[in-house]
């Protein structure tokens, strides 16, 4: 072979491995630019984009009324809204402050109450401080969350709902 | 091959350059396009044997409904390694052996460009296929997941996968150096004379193959590495936990995917370009259009490979696309088609195995194009989606299409190869044999997919029985009139049954009108002038 067609063909196969090497980069490339066009055409169907709430039915509102007592302990118990609004479905975190006036800790549980009476079923709580006990050094001060969505099942002609808790003092021990 | 060097090459034996060593290391160390053909030929019909011996074991366990041989597990692994010994290792080393043989012979070159390259890129296949066939004995046995190796299945597999990906890696860089070899010798050493539109078809197959390969075959291999990653280096490319998506290894395989089948049917075309003319006695018709259709086939390649993937949920504008893009194709396909007719027409046709084979091959790979231009079709595609009906399809382009012409190529080129003329009653018994098994395995495939028979899976509901009963019947019949095919090769190469220098009376590429058969060990070391 003369070595000018050997020049020739050593040019011919490099460009040919250009190309190669471009096609291995065109293949990884691939990734993030499939990411970018189906992001930019909005075309990622199917796939979760975000932790949004499919069951939120907004053709409705609830008005949720928040009241607080204690049962005979001198707690200072109440909420800090009146009342919510909210479609059902929707998740809302409501809050309660409570304050032991007594020179004592108390340990307390709150029972939840609800009207009309069928309502409680349709109450979906995610986070409750009625979930467990509850123990107040001396004049101490807290504040309390509750995390609950009114089920999308909830009668239509339910618009309003009292959610009350109340404050039961546990027995003391022996001790 | 050891046939004796003419005399008129015989000045040149003194020459260090153009000894020709014998015995193993002849094969070992062979720079000569003739001998890496015959290689690469043999290693093709073993893998064929494989490959096929897999497909038999399958259809055994298909033949009834229930399981009665193998295990699921070993049943899908036979079906992931039937699909890449048959592509990898048949069909694609099939045809880099033709175009090792031909490619030189018909552009009147002494030999490829790239010798030394062209030597490792044959023993580069062969430990690819050891790993292959070396991974159903490691603990989890051989690649389970279907040839596609599809996320997150491939995942999750034992060490069989890693040894799957080398040997991919490996052939991938096999075919990219046998491209390379074969676009330099196309463009660079072609005879005097010898202008591109002068080419013989099955050279500008293949020159449009090589470069689908050299476009490809990089991709697959980056799309493994990524798998390989995925396994045991933390990424998450498709690894939804990790916020890949399994979805994007489908792209970005059938982005290879679909120039891969195209790359198996297009020198079959070349192959079918030059038998139809020879034996219709004919010019081929419409030469110019029949390279503008391949260009285009190629071309549209490149774009359609949603259409494996029309149930991934892609947008309706997407699938709407990849469709018609897919229907696209039929148009130069069937240019082809009608070319081929055109140039039987008023021929004065003969009708000897490699004719045989082609006619085969037009009816037969019509077929499985209709089929694909049915499963092009969203709605329907989507009821179709990876049931029997595939199946049908692609073996109809695949085994009628590709392998019939790598038969027909065999007998056509046979006499050249070897010097002696193949026994023409047994290779017409071969043809009639192959075709009618082949029908009544495939066919019938057709109505089980139609059906809702869902592919690889070693047992199936009782009303698909009684066509997977013939499917199992025809297979059988196929599978094993495959070896009247090696005894013909065999006994053609021990027979001395002469051939004339051109046996065919219609041939008239250079190999037939300007070289003795069998063709020299050296060829056209001056290069001969096409007017």
């Amino acid at each position: 072979m003369d070595a000018a067609l050997d020049a020739r063909n050593r040019q011919m196969m490099t460009k040919l491995l250009v190309v190669v090497v471009a096609m291995l980069g065109f293949g990884f490339a691939m990734v993030p630019m499939y990411r970018q066009i189906c992001e930019s055409l909005g075309i990622t169907q199917g796939r979760v984009v975000g932790a949004a709430n499919t069951q939120v039915d907004a053709s409705r509102s609830v008005t949720v009324e928040l009241l607080a007592s204690s049962a005979g302990l001198p707690w200072r118990f109440e909420a800090l809204e009146r009342e919510v609004k909210l479609h059902p479905g929707q998740l809302v975190t409501v809050n309660y402050r409570v304050v032991n006036t007594l020179d004592r800790p108390v340990t307390a549980n709150a029972i939840m109450n609800a009207a009309p009476s069928n309502a409680a079923r349709y109450i979906e709580k995610q986070a409750c401080f009625c979930f467990s006990t509850q123990t107040l050094a001396a004049g101490e001060e807290k504040v309390m969350p509750v995390v609950f969505l009114v089920s999308p099942s909830a009668p239509k002609d339910m618009t309003t709902i009292s959610l009350s808790y109340t404050f039961f003092e546990q027995p003391r021990s022996a001790s | 091959m050891s046939a004796a060097v003419p005399a008129h090459d015989s000045a040149h034996h003194d020459d260090h350059a153009h000894a020709h060593p014998t015995g193993l290391t002849r094969w070992l160390f062979t720079t000569n396009h003739k001998d890496i053909g015959t290689l690469y030929l043999f290693f093709a019909l073993a893998m064929f044997f494989l490959g096929g011996s897999m497909a038999l074991a399958m259809r055994a366990e298909l033949f009834q409904p229930g399981l009665q041989y193998l295990n699921p597990e070993f049943f899908n692994s036979l079906t992931t390694v039937h699909g890449l010994v048959m592509v990898f290792g048949a069909i694609m080393p099939a045809w880099v052996g033709f175009a090792n043989w031909l490619i030189p012979m018909q552009i009147g070159a002494a030999d490829m460009a790239f010798p030394r390259m062209n030597n490792w890129s044959f023993w580069l296949v062969v430990p690819a296929a050891i790993l292959l066939v070396a991974s159903f004995f490691v603990p989890g046995g051989a690649a389970a997941s279907g040839w596609t190796l599809y996320p997150p299945l491939i995942i999750q597999q034992g060490i069989s996968i890693d040894m799957t990906i080398l040997a991919v890696h490996i052939l991938g860089a096999s075919s990219i150096m046998g491209s390379i070899n074969i676009i330099t010798t196309i463009l660079n050493l072609r005879a005097p004379g010898m202008t591109l539109m002068k080419m013989p078809l099955f050279v500008w197959t293949w020159l449009i193959t090589a470069y689908l390969l050299i476009a490809v075959m990089p991709v697959l291999a980056g799309a493994v590495t990524m798998l390989l990653t995925d396994r045991h280096f933390g990424t998450s490319f498709f690894n939804a936990a990790g916020g890949g998506d399994p979805t994007m290894f489908m792209h970005i395989f059938w982005f290879f995917g679909h120039p891969e089948v195209y790359i198996m049917i297009l020198p079959a075309f070349g192959v079918v370009s030059a038998i139809i003319p020879a034996f219709a006695r004919k010019p081929l018709f419409g030469y110019a259009s029949m390279v503008y259709a391949t260009a285009s086939i190629a071309l549209l390649s490149f774009i359609v490979w949603g259409h494996h993937m029309f149930t991934v949920g892609m947008p309706a504008a997407g699938n709407l696309f990849f469709m018609y893009a897919t229907m696209l194709i039929a148009v130069p396909t069937g240019v082809k088609i009608f070319n081929w007719i055109a140039t039987m027409w008023q021929g004065s046709m003969t009708f000897e195995t490699p004719m045989l084979f082609s006619i085969g091959f037009l009816c037969l790979f019509t077929i499985g194009g209709f089929s694909g231009l049915v499963l092009a079709v969203v709605p329907v595609d989507i009821t179709l989606h990876n049931t029997y009906y595939v199946v049908a399809h692609f073996h109809y382009v695949l085994v009628s299409g590709a392998l019939f012409a790598l038969f027909a190529g065999a007998y056509f080129w046979l006499p050249k190869f070897t010097g002696n003329m193949y026994n023409e009653s047994l290779g017409k018994l071969h043809f009639w044999l192959s075709v009618i098994g082949f029908n009544i395995a495939f066919f019938p495939q057709h109505f089980l997919g139609l059906a809702g028979m869902p592919r690889r899976i070693p047992d199936y509901a009782l009303q698909f029985a009684e066509w997977n009963m013939w499917s199992s019947i025809g297979a059988f019949v196929f599978g094993f009139s495959q070896l009247l095919f090696l005894y013909n090769v065999i006994e053609c190469i021990r027979s001395n049954r002469k051939a004339a220098d051109n046996p065919w009376e219609g041939a008239d590429t250079l190999e037939w009108t300007h070289l003795p058969s069998p063709a020299p060990y050296h060829t056209f070391e001056t290069a001969p002038v096409v007017k």
